[in-house]
């Protein structure tokens, strides 16, 4: 954590109510998305117990398993899910845009205009928490590889038809999830704590009910008691008021409510009474239905939350990147591709990482030059600075055959960045990417000097607006602001056989 | 500690167990087992857990009788689940568990070997099954180095002496190898999915395992026919219940050898080193004690089926640790000193405010008391409650209210609060 976002913790503390750690919002919010509150069930790796589900705030879809260990009903619950997924998740492949791109043929040399299909928008799942990422990441695992009555040797215990299709697109998108920056599958409780900061440990805010307590308290009333209410409340049941986001549900509800109710659905399947049966699963559906419903509320209300800040103004970027995403897989799947394997081999592990790592700085970048919150963490470490203009003077490189400008601008600023005479700075929020060079620096009055390298056209004089006016803010950064180039990696046939590659 | 549940008839309590006992009114003491002891290592700090643990108080009755409940437990699906595993490993005289652990310890050459499963009467009282432990020690060492049979001891009991009181500790299994080596197994309900587990998991079945493999070194200690003359005669096999050697002595013992060489006497040793001399905890043990693997098995299920597999898990790091936490724990003759006298938990939980707590909200996955403590940092508007980072990070600042001042013109953080104000209004 940083000295700010403590900071901003403190005053939480103090005032009761979570302070803002981010002026804009820095996730995408689709206007459709699709939420999933899942269960597990204890103690069964990746074995569902519930999920309510679907695209209508007031009317969420609740599909349960009413007895976890029986793998028929999981599957069964798995195509049910798959029902109500899949057609969202592949009613964004038919719109596209036609992007056109040259390419350069590598033996001709020659240049040939691609055209290539980008999906206009992207599906976008929202989960409770990173457990719910997890947990869809699971589902994908134990399905995407069963084989099903369609295939030519189904095997002993062929699958519903769409799980293991299903199983490809949970592994996608929670694989998605892992990059830095993505929307596609929305873990709200890290989205949250990413724009509040509360009067607790980051530990404390995984706590979907108690983050939420912090960010809207009741009225007159004060975060910390909320939280506490959320956290450790139950009624005279012995029964949590606040139910647990999941995907584990509170050992007491599985206890004295869940068990004996699978009991006496089992002793109903048991006695092979249709009817009774029925009527007990029906009694499980309730008592899930009503520990999901409040955490369906939940979600709803923190992505109103998220709604009441403006997206920053790269966020559309990053979602781009994330439909090109979607559209890679929709194209994987259309092309008969085999599902994503256990383990990534050599190259794919490195592209992904490499992808992984340029996300990363990716993000960071936008965020600073999205939010001034974000950037003011740079200024305090003295890695940016900002202020006022407060001389120009116009200068110029006559070293050459016809003079450039280079102008010099004085800036005030209470910042102390770590720069001496001679070190570069980049322009934030400027009309182009300008970098500059400092060339005096007056510590005791906060002046400093730079001159400005580029960014100014091709002609004598700065074309206009490129070059700061005395009076305005500016804002400079020591680091670049475009992530650099890694070098690409070699051609599959170019790549050691150490690392996968042909034998040689 | 379980020894208190049952006290010697020839022995009359010690005042200390005398006092612990009194403190939680007479009930039967919760058995301080390995889990209790990983988490006290992560906190030593804490003298409230401390005594609340040596006295097998039960916390989470506590925790309701301060108003401030626990909020975690297990379901019982996963118990159900885990005891399923467990059951089916150990059926049989443990078939399938020997059969896993040859594939996975034995050379091929000695796939062959028998193995040898003693009954190490899990019925009796903790006194026995540690005696009884001891023995087949030593018979699956001899076993081991005349080649006869490999041993697996299916949940022995092992003592340690932690900060003054005897703790006892319930491995699920030692196998004692052709190769004379010991390695602790610890058996997990937590899947290995595609070669991988959940690092918070694994980690906390790898603090547990490193308690086990100190246990074992210190029983080892006790009896080896090399070491028993410094260790003193209380550490004969099976002499008495307190014959594990404290962790501390032992400690000094190795350290001491390595210096002087192998050729000093070993009973000069350590009288020669005052007591309390700081030990490395990267210390390699000597004698009959090297024998047991710093390298623990971790057997789980894999993927999504029953089927069980091991892992190796290596327990330097932790090793060192635990080791050296427990090593500076107070004694609690020292914390129960501002208690007072014949305090009873039971008839007034408030006294367990004079201990003090090292609360930081990892000890809300860790300890049942974690609500009420959290409610005292909270009153008290210490940092800690955002985090044992912020603490570090805020220096000398140690409560919100003097974090939140020097804010103010002048103060430490008065550049980050006019930062933050700047951005916020724009």
């Amino acid at each position: 954590m940083s000295l700010l976002s403590t900071l901003a913790r403190l005053q939480a503390v103090r005032s009761g109510v979570a302070q803002p750690l981010a002026t804009v919002r820095h996730r995408h919010l689709s206007e459709r998305p699709f939420v999933l509150v899942p269960l597990a069930a204890a103690g069964e790796t990746g074995a569902p117990l519930a999920v309510l589900l679907g695209q209508d705030r007031q009317h969420p879809r609740l599909l349960t398993v009413p007895q976890p260990l029986d793998r028929d009903l999981r599957f069964a619950f798995l195509a049910r899910v798959g029902d109500e997924l899949l057609p969202y998740l592949e009613s964004f492949g038919g719109d596209v845009e036609l992007l056109e791109r040259s390419v350069k043929d590598p033996e001709s040399g020659e240049k040939t205009v691609e055209v290539r299909e980008l999906c206009a928008d992207a599906p976008q799942l929202v989960v409770p928490n990173p457990g719910g990422v997890e947990l869809l990441g699971l589902f994908g695992r134990s399905t995407r590889f069963r084989r099903t009555a369609e295939d030519p040797d189904p095997g002993p215990y062929p699958a519903p038809a769409r799980v293991p299709l299903l199983g490809r697109w949970l592994t996608h998108v929670s694989d998605r999830a892992n990059v830095p920056g993505s929307s596609m599958l929305l873990p709200l409780t890290t989205t949250l704590a990413r724009h509040w900061a509360t009067g607790q440990s980051s530990l404390e805010d995984a706590h979907l009910g108690a983050l939420l307590a912090w960010i809207s308290p009741p009225e007159g009333g004060r975060g910390e008691e909320a939280a506490l209410r959320a956290e450790n409340g139950r009624d005279e049941r012995g029964q949590l008021l606040v139910p647990p986001a999941g995907p584990a549900t509170d050992p007491d509800f599985d206890s004295l409510l869940l068990a004996p109710a699978i009991t006496r659905y089992d002793a109903a399947r048991a006695a092979q009474d249709e009817r009774l049966t029925q009527a007990r699963a029906e009694e499980i559906d309730a008592l899930l239905g009503a520990v999901l419903l409040p955490v369906w509320h939940q979600v709803w209300q923190g992505l109103d939350l998220l709604r009441t800040l403006p997206p920053g103004a790269h966020v559309a970027d990053r979602w781009e990147s994330d439909r090109w995403s979607y559209t890679g897989h929709r194209d994987r799947v259309a092309a008969g591709e085999p599902p994503q394997p256990l383990h990534d081999d050599a190259v794919t592990a490195a592209r992904r990482l490499a992808q992984r790592e340029r996300e990363q700085v990716r993000v960071d970048l936008e965020e600073a030059l999205d939010d001034p919150l974000a950037m003011a963490e740079h200024r305090l470490a003295g890695q940016a600075f900002a202020g006022e203009v407060v001389e120009v003077q116009p200068a110029y490189d006559t070293s050459g055959r016809s003079p450039k400008p280079r102008p010099l601008v004085t800036v005030r600023t209470e910042d102390r960045p770590h720069l001496d005479p001679g070190g570069e700075a980049h322009r934030a929020g400027g009309p182009a990417s300008q970098k500059a060079q400092l060339v005096e620096l007056d510590a005791e009055a906060g002046l400093l000097t730079l001159r400005l390298l580029n960014g100014m056209g091709r002609k004598k004089e700065p074309e206009p607006g490129t070059v700061p006016e005395p009076g305005e803010q500016v804002c400079f950064t020591l680091f670049e602001l475009a992530p650099r180039q890694s070098a690409p990696l070699p051609d599959p046939e170019d790549t050691p056989w150490t690392h996968g590659g042909p034998p040689k | 500690m379980n020894h208190s549940t049952h006290p010697r008839v020839d022995q009359p309590l010690t005042p200390l167990e005398a006092r612990l006992t009194a403190l939680r009114g007479g009930a039967a003491a919760r058995s301080m087992d390995a889990r209790a002891l990983a988490a006290l290592a992560a906190n030593p700090g804490c003298d409230r857990r401390a005594v609340l643990d040596a006295a097998g108080v039960d916390k989470a009755a506590l925790a309701a009788r301060l108003g401030s409940p626990a909020a975690f437990g297990q379901s019982p699906f996963a118990i159900t689940r885990g005891l399923v595993f467990e059951r089916r490993l150990r059926a049989e005289r443990c078939t399938e568990l020997a059969a896993l652990l040859r594939r996975e310890l034995l050379p091929e050459e000695a796939a062959q070997l028998p193995v040898a499963v003693p009954d190490l009467l899990a019925a009796e009282g903790p006194a026995v099954r540690a005696a009884r432990t001891r023995t087949a020690l030593v018979e699956a060492v001899s076993d081991a180095a005349a080649g006869r049979a490999w041993t697996l001891l299916d949940r022995p009991l092992l003592r340690l002496e932690v900060a003054g009181s005897a703790v006892s500790l319930e491995p699920d299994a030692i196998v004692i190898g052709p190769d004379e080596r010991w390695t602790v197994v610890e058996i997990k309900s937590f899947p290995i999915l595609d070669g991988g587990a959940d690092p918070a998991k694994v980690g906390a079945a790898a603090r547990q395992a490193a308690v086990y493999v100190l246990a074992l070194r210190a029983t080892a200690m006790a009896l080896d026919p090399a070491a028993t003359t410094t260790a003193g005669n209380a550490a004969g096999a099976g002499a008495t219940p307190h014959a594990a050697t404290a962790s501390s002595a032992s400690g000094a013992d190795e350290a001491g050898r390595s210096e002087q060489g192998p050729s000093a006497p070993a009973s000069d040793v350590v009288s020669a080193r005052p007591a309390g001399l700081p030990v490395s905890p990267y210390a390699e043990p000597a004698g009959l004690a090297a024998a047991v693997r710093t390298t623990g098995l971790l057997v789980c299920p894999r993927d999504f089926s029953n089927a069980a597999v091991a892992a190796p898990l290596d327990l330097r790091k932790q090793l060192a640790v635990t080791r050296r936490q427990l090593a500076r724990m107070t004694r609690i003759e020292t914390l129960l000193a501002v208690l007072p006298e014949g305090a009873r938990l039971d008839e007034a939980p408030g006294a367990v405010d004079s201990l003090a707590h090292a609360y930081a909200p990892d000890c809300l996955a860790a300890c049942e008391l974690a609500f009420h403590c959290r409610s005292q940092a909270r009153a008290a508007g210490a940092v800690e409650v955002l985090g044992r980072g912020v603490r570090g990070e805020l220096g000398s600042l140690t409560t919100v209210e003097a974090a939140l001042a020097a804010t103010a013109a002048g103060g430490a953080l008065a550049r980050a609060a006019r930062l933050r104000e700047e951005a916020l209004a724009r």
